[in-house]
């Protein structure tokens, strides 16, 4: 079979070059968004001053205190954040088929949540500390990583086993991530129930995902394993697209369907539970981000993965930024803006209907 | 010989669903498996790129053993068309260049881009290159998932219930188009199929299934009262009509199912 006399379709090319645009516009708008969100806060910083002092320029010794130390790893992991949980999302709803599929709506943050109060109130690993930006540390932030890590790949094996009994319907996943959900915030519950004023507290506050938490070499791990699983994700494109075509398509286009599927979901349970662990857990971003992508660029994973990237990117960035300003001078966990900042937007994408 | 089964045998969960199944395509002929619903017409069409695994016998694809093949080169070599066509926020375009899957290394190459436009055309439908899979109708995106299936450069053509959801304008332009596709590029289709008027048209040669097995199979000829009566059950007469031979069900069926 030979299919010799066609040509390169100039209107395909350009329905492509437009998708392409839309995401490198988003990636300049982080940009924007980076500056702004370190000039402003309890000190404003002139934004002249913010580029000079990133560009390496000494403009003041106190610029560059707050921006190095505080305000740029902060914006940094707003990004690397959002980029994980969008990508871990999307990566989930193609795997699952499912459009409700994310970290947050299978259970698998609350799992995460679940590890990391094990492993302060059971295993002594967080305390209290009297600090204005941030109330609590978890004072060995990788046994509360791996703790929070095993949980999720927990909850991830057993959606994984249900779904090879029951089959993977869209109702069996929900229902079953609801059902882990409950389970894990009940066991969360069981735990805060017995445990002291420090370590409540310090559960509670380390459930409001918040992006100041980390430092540079957290914010390093965390950016590996983004961009790791994020360059894993988008190497599969052609395979998600496969499935998203249906399971028989894509076993007749040569896909190990099954491989993809387990594969997919360790490697998104992992960015999950290393976002989960340092940060806390942040819903909404993971759920959301692929949906108001799909709806600019449409279903097609070459440009929805890393479409979705940026766009986790630029909801958590500005969500972390107004989460600095709305109440200033006090600084509001992430976690709690996202879903303010996100819920409106995604309405409205929703009534609109999809970008012709 | 393009493709050829001996003593082919499936189980699901313990329960024989196809026992020895043997027969051989040739290049060029389009192949219709007949039989009532549940008897496993598409288990052994999924047989024959294992998307399932046989438990025994042997499926021999140009000559290689099919259970030694990887999923990759079965898939340069045999194209499915399921029953069903999942929609989306996808571009016909898209959608069909997704058949390119068993040769994309990191990215599609231009050669990609040149195959895929080239079925649009032969399957004249340019105009819809650019469509949603989601606001198409049921004949087109049957038809984009059988350009899907030609992208993919295949020898063996499978496709399940191809005409079952559309309308007689479509069944008789799929089958036509599948028809035609197969003897211009001298490859083989291989179909499940209910109805049998559709497939005395459009086939060249007849599977007919009855409890896992092959009950008949033959050119034209095996298409006669006596076996279908036996596969389905049902007195059939076979007339003509302008020339061209058709199935009814018999005078008394319909007595026969009132009683």
């Amino acid at each position: 079979m030979h299919f010799a006399d066609g040509e390169v379709p100039a209107d395909y090319l350009g329905y492509v070059r437009r998708k392409v645009f839309w995401i490198l516009g988003g990636i300049l708008l982080i940009f924007v968004l980076l500056v702004c969100s370190i000039s402003v806060g309890a000190v404003t910083i002139p934004i002249n001053e913010v580029i000079q002092t990133l560009l390496g320029q000494n403009v003041s010794d106190k610029w560059d205190a707050i921006i190095w130390n505080i305000r740029l790893p902060q914006a940094l992991s707003a990004i690397v954040a959002g980029t994980g949980l969008a990508v871990a999302g999307i990566a989930m709803q193609s795997i699952l088929r499912n459009p409700l599929g994310s970290p947050f709506t299978l259970g698998i943050s609350n799992a995460g949540a679940f590890g990391a109060a094990v492993s302060v109130i059971v295993l002594g690993t967080g305390t209290m500390q009297s600090r204005v930006a941030d109330a609590v540390t978890i004072n060995n932030p990788y046994i509360t990583t791996i703790m929070a890590f095993c949980f999720c790949l927990l909850a991830t094996g057993v959606i994984l086993f249900i779904s090879r009994i029951r089959g993977a319907s869209p109702e069996v996943m929900v229902l079953a991530g609801v059902a882990l959900s409950s389970l894990f915030t009940a066991g969360t519950m069981f735990l805060q129930y017995f445990s002291n004023d420090a370590q409540l507290a310090a559960v509670v506050f380390w459930t409001f995902g918040d992006v100041s938490r980390a430092n540079w070499p957290e914010l390093a791990l965390m950016a590996v394993v983004v961009a790791a699983a994020s360059l894993f994700f988008i190497g599969n494109r052609w395979n998600y697209n496969a499935i998203d075509a249906g399971d028989e398509t894509a076993k007749g286009l040569g896909v190990n369907v099954e491989k993809v599927r387990l594969v997919g979901m360790v490697v998104a349970a992992l960015v999950s539970a290393v976002i989960v662990a340092f940060l806390g857990v942040i819903g909404f971003v993971g759920l959301v981000c692929p949906h108001m992508v799909r709806r600019i660029i449409g279903d097609d994973q070459r440009y929805l993965i890393p479409g979705s990237c940026v766009m986790g990117g630029i909801l958590l960035l500005a969500s972390d930024t107004v989460a600095r300003l709305i109440v200033a001078p006090y600084v509001l966990p992430v976690a709690v803006l996202t879903a303010f900042m996100g819920a409106p937007v995604f309405l409205f994408l929703l009534i609109r209907g999809y970008k012709r | 010989m393009i493709l050829s089964v001996d003593e082919l045998r499936f189980l699901y969960r313990n329960r024989v669903v196809l026992n020895e199944i043997a027969f051989s395509i040739n290049e060029g002929e389009v192949v219709a498996i007949l039989g009532p619903n549940g008897v496993g017409k598409t288990t052994l069409l999924k047989c024959l790129n294992r998307i399932l695994t046989p438990r025994g016998g042997a499926v021999l694809l140009d000559g290689n053993d099919l259970l030694r093949l990887d999923m990759i080169e079965i898939a340069r070599k045999v194209g499915y068309v399921p029953q069903r066509v999942e929609t989306g926020r996808l571009t016909a375009f898209d959608a069909v260049l997704l058949g390119r899957k068993p040769y994309i290394g990191w990215d599609i190459s231009e050669k990609d881009l040149r195959i895929v436009d080239a079925v649009f055309r032969r399957l004249s439908m340019d105009n819809l290159r650019l469509s949603f899979l989601d606001e198409m109708s049921g004949g087109e995106l049957q038809k984009i998932a059988i350009a899907r299936a030609l992208v993919q450069e295949p020898k063996v053509l499978l496709l399940d219930e191809p005409t079952s959801n559309l309308d007689l304008k479509n069944q008789v332009s799929i089958l036509s188009i599948i028809t035609r596709i197969v003897r211009e590029h001298h490859i083989a289709a291989v179909m499940t199929m209910h109805d049998l008027n559709q497939a005395l048209r459009f086939a060249d040669r007849f599977i007919f299934l009855k409890g896992g097995k092959i009950f008949s199979h033959g050119g034209h000829d095996v298409v006669n009262p006596g076996v279908i009566e036996e596969v389905y059950g049902l007195p059939v007469v076979i007339g003509s009509l302008a020339g061209i031979r058709c199935v009814v069900p018999a005078e008394q069926a319909c007595e026969l199912m009132n009683d």
